[in-house]
This record gives structure tokens, C-alpha cells and sequence, in this order.
């Protein structure tokens, strides 16, 4: 049954249980790099609004690329460009308004977060023909991943890990302390508008995979596990890569044999390896 | 006199309308200690941040003979999260950086100068500790670390002695007063009576400026400028003294 909201069948290959011939199934590579490259960006982005408590900001931003969604139905255009357009018109809104204290941030990010969703659901109702599946872009769907969402995904995942090689000092001293960052020259509004944006792309390419609820997960549960262990910010970001990648294919095989959604299975190997992460933590200071 | 390093002329500073400065004048020379001293709220910190640059003049002009990237900085205490992922090399480093580079480099020649830094405020041993795990005196050690690292023209410190302990305030005038034959000072505090022998003049900050070109300040001068400060009699029993007086 739960198969259904991932909208594939497995019926063909239920009796061989070797996970090993997963790898041999066009739409199992598919989310094998999906769950990479989502790892990658999330990974690095992740680190980045954890570290600067933007967490909240960024569950406004995923809610209100809905609003895209929506309007891109509405017109049949392709759903992720019109979240991404929402995503990035969200981020530079929230950016703006609270740095000329317009609004209190998180009334903004309350106000767009529902607009957003709103706005999607009045344009889908308003859509011709029958709804479209928006399970999918709630909870995601990792293995009905195309060939040319990986491409975007690999694009996205390249400039992000990009930005943060290259301008890995000028961001690591303006998240800690921006006013410091200002005397010393640094282009303070230029390094945050460019990242807010950065942050805004990474979370639709994830809607894919992950989904508009589940994204959340992606973008602080591997980055708390890290920052449990190391408290350097590039340690985090390699780290939460990692532990990121892992939980999703443990997710995904498991979601493969429990038949049950694969994007709600990977947030929850997430916050299992998190509890464990914390028990093991305890453990080793006690000794 | 030679060309003053900052030259602050008919200044007006404004918070969303609210007139925090009007009509400042200072000129800071080399090799200058001015003690900057006031009440909260007076605008101490205000006029700091315009000197930096981090807040546009209402009116007036504030001129500098040299780069204003070569100024060294100590914000006021605790405006950072203690929380952030980073350890106290890299906050000391960050005091190095000008402008947009590209590149994590560590070069030899910048751990050099952190290892150096650290050394000269104490805390060589803290040097991998991330800032969480610093206590109060630990962390203004290495905010000051950061200011100085880049060995600046002009030194400038807002109320450095909050959260340190007796030991450490002693050790941080000494080390201005080292660095003072070299470098220019401006400092903020509360404490007039710790700071006055190491400082060289004073200037009381109250909504106006009042320059006294000496390191004492008698009772009668600060009733005379209408100074409210917190007078502190530094005698074997720790008492102090608050004057209150109404500002124009």
C-alpha cells in the first residue's frame, strides 16, 4: 500500500532478497545518486543554516515554493521551476525585510510559509483534469527520479560544493560574526544573499527526493549528529555528506523490503542514527 | 601637529530618527590612548561603529589618513553565538583577512601569526578549543587576539575588561600600554579609575563630546561637562561611588 505514494511497483522482484541486485534496476541507480548529490548539496547547505540558526527561514522558504508548485500546474510549466522561483523570491524577501527590520524574521517567515502553501492549493484546485500527485511533492519520491533531475542535481551539487571551497573563510567569518566580518572589508551582504540563495535552490532540487516536509530533516539531522563529534565547520559539512549519503541507502533498502515509502523511511533511519549518535556520545564521555 | 589618523568633524549619528551623537568633534593622533568614557546609552559604542564604518553619519565627516581596513577591533562582549561551530585559531585568523579571498588556505606564514597572537595574550594552549567551550575571560583573550593579529594602526576596544578577572585586567593594560608605542588606541569603559594610568586623554561621550586632554578627571571637571560617569574610588574596601547629573 505504501508503495503506492512512491508510485512504483515491485511486484517483478519481491523473491530475490539480495540487495546486491538492486543495483541492477534503472530506477535504483537513479536514486542512488539521487540520494548522493542530495547529500552533497544538503550536506554542505545544511551545515550552513544549522551553524547560523536558519533553520526556521528554511522551512519557510520549502513551504513556500508549494506556492510554485502550484501556479506551474496551473500554466503547465515544469512544477520545479516554479518552486524555484517561489524559493528564491521567499529567500531574498525574508533576507531583505529583516535586515531593514521591517517585519520581526519570524512573523515573515510565518506569513510567506503559508502564503506559499495557500497559493498552491488554490491554483491546484483551480487546475483542469485530475489532481496531481501531491504526495510526491509533500513527501518526495527518490526512486521515480529522472535522468534530468539528476542533471540538475549534479549542476547544483557542483556550485555548492564550489562556493564553499572558494569562499570557505569569507562565509566561515561572516556566519560567526558579521560586523567583525564588515571591518575587515569583507563583502558581508554579498556572501549572505548569495548563500540565501544557494540555500533556496538546494531545498527545491531536494523536494524531489525528500519532499516539502521531509526536506527539513535532510538539512539538520546529519549536521547535529556531526556537530555532536567535531566542532569545526568544515569537519560538520564532510561529515553530514556522509552520514547523509548513509542513511539513505539504508533508508531506501529498507523502505525496498518493508514496503513502505522511501523518503518518510530515510528521515527515520536519520533520527534513529541521531538517538544512537547521542547514546554513543554519553557513553564515550563517561568512560 | 602632523595629520591626525582619524578626523572627526560636526558629527551627527541617528538611530531610525533618534539622535544618538550631535555634533562630535575628535581628532585621533598617532600614537593617541583616548579613553572613551560616558554613560549607557550615551553613545559610546555608536561612535565607535561610525569610526569603523559599520554605521553612515546622519551629518558631518569623518576623515582617515590611512586605510580604514587597518583598524583592529573588539566588539562589546557576548554579541556572538558561543555556539557557532569554530574554534579560537580560526576567530584569531579571521582578524588577518581583508577583503574577498579565495581559498580555505593555511598558509605557514598565517599560523605563524596566530601561534604568535595567541602567545602574546596567553592562550597558546587554547588554540584548538572551540569558542563554546571558553569561559568569559578566555573568550575577550581571543576577541582580543583577533584585533590585534593584523598589528593595525588604529586599535580600537569596546569595554574589553567586561568578564575577565582582576588578574587578566592587569595583564590587558600592560599589553595596551606595550602596544600603544606603536599603535593607536581608542577604548572604550566604564571604568575610568582602572583604565586613567594607562591612558593618555580622555574624552567624555554623552550625546556630545567632551575632549580633556589629561588622564585624570576630577569630580569638578565631569559636573562642569555634565558627565555622568561612574566615578570608582579604588581604596582597600571596593566601594564606588555613582554619580547622577542631568544632561542638557
Amino acid at each position: 500500500m505504501g508503495r503506492s505514494l512512491t508510485g512504483s511497483s515491485k511486484s517483478t522482484f519481491t523473491n530475490n532478497m539480495d540487495p546486491g541486485h538492486l543495483l541492477s534496476y534503472g530506477f535504483f541507480q537513479h536514486a542512488v545518486l539521487a540520494a548522493l548529490l542530495m547529500s552533497i548539496s544538503c550536506g554542505i547547505a545544511g551545515t550552513y543554516i544549522v551553524s547560523r540558526r536558519m533553520v526556521f527561514i528554511s522551512g519557510g522558504i520549502t513551504h513556500t515554493s508549494f506556492g510554485g508548485i502550484g501556479i506551474a500546474y496551473y500554466l503547465g510549466l515544469p512544477p520545479l521551476a516554479g518552486a524555484a522561483v517561489f524559493a528564491v523570491l521567499a529567500a531574498l524577501t525574508t533576507e531583505n525585510l529583516t535586515r531593514r527590520k521591517i517585519l520581526r524574521n519570524d512573523s515573515i517567515i510565518a506569513i510567506l510559509w503559508s502564503l506559499g502553501m495557500a497559493v498552491g492549493i488554490i491554483f491546484i484546485y483551480l487546475s483542469p483534469g485530475y489532481a496531481p500527485n501531491l504526495m510526491s511533492y509533500l513527501f518526495g519520491s527518490i526512486i521515480t527520479v529522472s535522468a534530468t533531475d539528476l542533471w540538475f542535481m549534479l549542476a547544483l551539487a557542483l556550485a555548492v560544493a564550489a562556493v564553499f571551497v572558494l569562499l570557505y573563510r569569507p562565509i566561515l567569518y561572516v556566519a560567526f560574526d558579521e560586523q567583525f566580518a564588515r571591518t575587515r572589508g569583507i563583502p558581508v551582504m554579498f556572501i549572505n544573499y548569495l548563500l540565501i540563495v544557494l540555500v533556496a535552490l538546494t531545498i527545491v532540487l531536494s523536494i524531489r527526493t525528500a519532499g516539502i516536509i521531509l526536506v527539513l530533516a535532510v538539512l539538520t539531522v546529519p549536521q547535529n549528529i556531526a556537530n555532536l563529534f567535531t566542532k569545526r565547520l568544515s569537519h560538520i559539512m564532510i561529515w553530514s555528506v556522509v552520514l547523509g549519503f548513509a542513511a539513505s541507502m539504508l533508508g531506501l533498502v529498507l523502505s525496498y523490503y518493508l514496503e513502505i515509502p522511501s523518503g518518510a523511511t530515510i528521515i527515520f533511519t536519520l533520527v534513529i542514527m541521531y538517538l544512537m549518535a547521542r547514546v554513543i556520545k554519553v557513553l564515550t564521555l563517561e568512560r | 601637529m602632523s595629520n591626525p589618523l582619524v578626523e572627526i568633524k560636526q558629527l551627527d549619528l541617528a538611530y531610525q530618527k533618534n539622535l544618538v551623537l550631535s555634533n562630535v568633534n575628535l581628532s585621533v593622533f598617532e600614537q593617541d590612548f583616548i579613553g572613551i568614557i560616558g554613560p549607557n546609552g550615551g553613545g559610546k559604542t555608536s561612535l565607535l561603529k561610525a569610526i569603523l564604518g559599520l554605521i553612515k553619519p546622519l551629518k558631518g565627516s569623518i576623515r582617515y589618513s590611512f586605510d580604514k581596513n587597518e583598524i583592529g577591533y573588539l566588539p562589546q562582549g557576548s554579541h556572538v553565538d558561543e555556539s557557532f561551530p569554530i574554534t579560537v585559531q580560526e576567530v584569531v585568523a579571521s582578524g588577518l583577512e581583508r577583503g574577498l579571498n579565495l581559498g580555505s588556505g593555511t598558509s605557514r606564514n598565517r599560523k605563524l601569526k596566530v601561534k604568535q597572537t595567541l602567545e602574546a595574550v596567553g592562550i597558546e594552549t587554547l588554540h584548538s578549543r572551540p569558542v563554546g567551550e571558553l569561559s568569559g575571560g578566555e573568550m575577550q583573550r581571543t576577541m582580543l587576539a583577533r584585533a590585534i593579529i593584523s598589528s593595525p594602526r588604529l586599535l580600537i576596544l569596546d569595554e574589553p575588561d567586561t568578564y575577565v578577572d582582576n588578574q587578566f585586567e592587569l595583564e590587558l593594560y600592560a599589553l595596551l600600554k606595550e602596544l600603544n608605542k606603536t599603535i593607536t588606541i581608542l577604548l572604550v569603559s566604564h571604568d575610568i579609575g582602572t583604565i586613567s594610568p594607562y591612558i593618555k586623554t580622555i574624552a567624555c561621550v554623552n550625546r556630545d563630546l567632551h575632549y580633556h586632554p589629561t588622564n585624570e578627571i576630577t569630580e569638578e571637571q565631569l559636573k562642569v561637562y555634565n558627565c555622568p560617569i561612574e566615578i570608582i574610588a579604588h581604596g582597600p574596601v571596593p566601594h564606588r561611588v555613582i554619580k547622577e547629573h542631568i544632561h542638557k
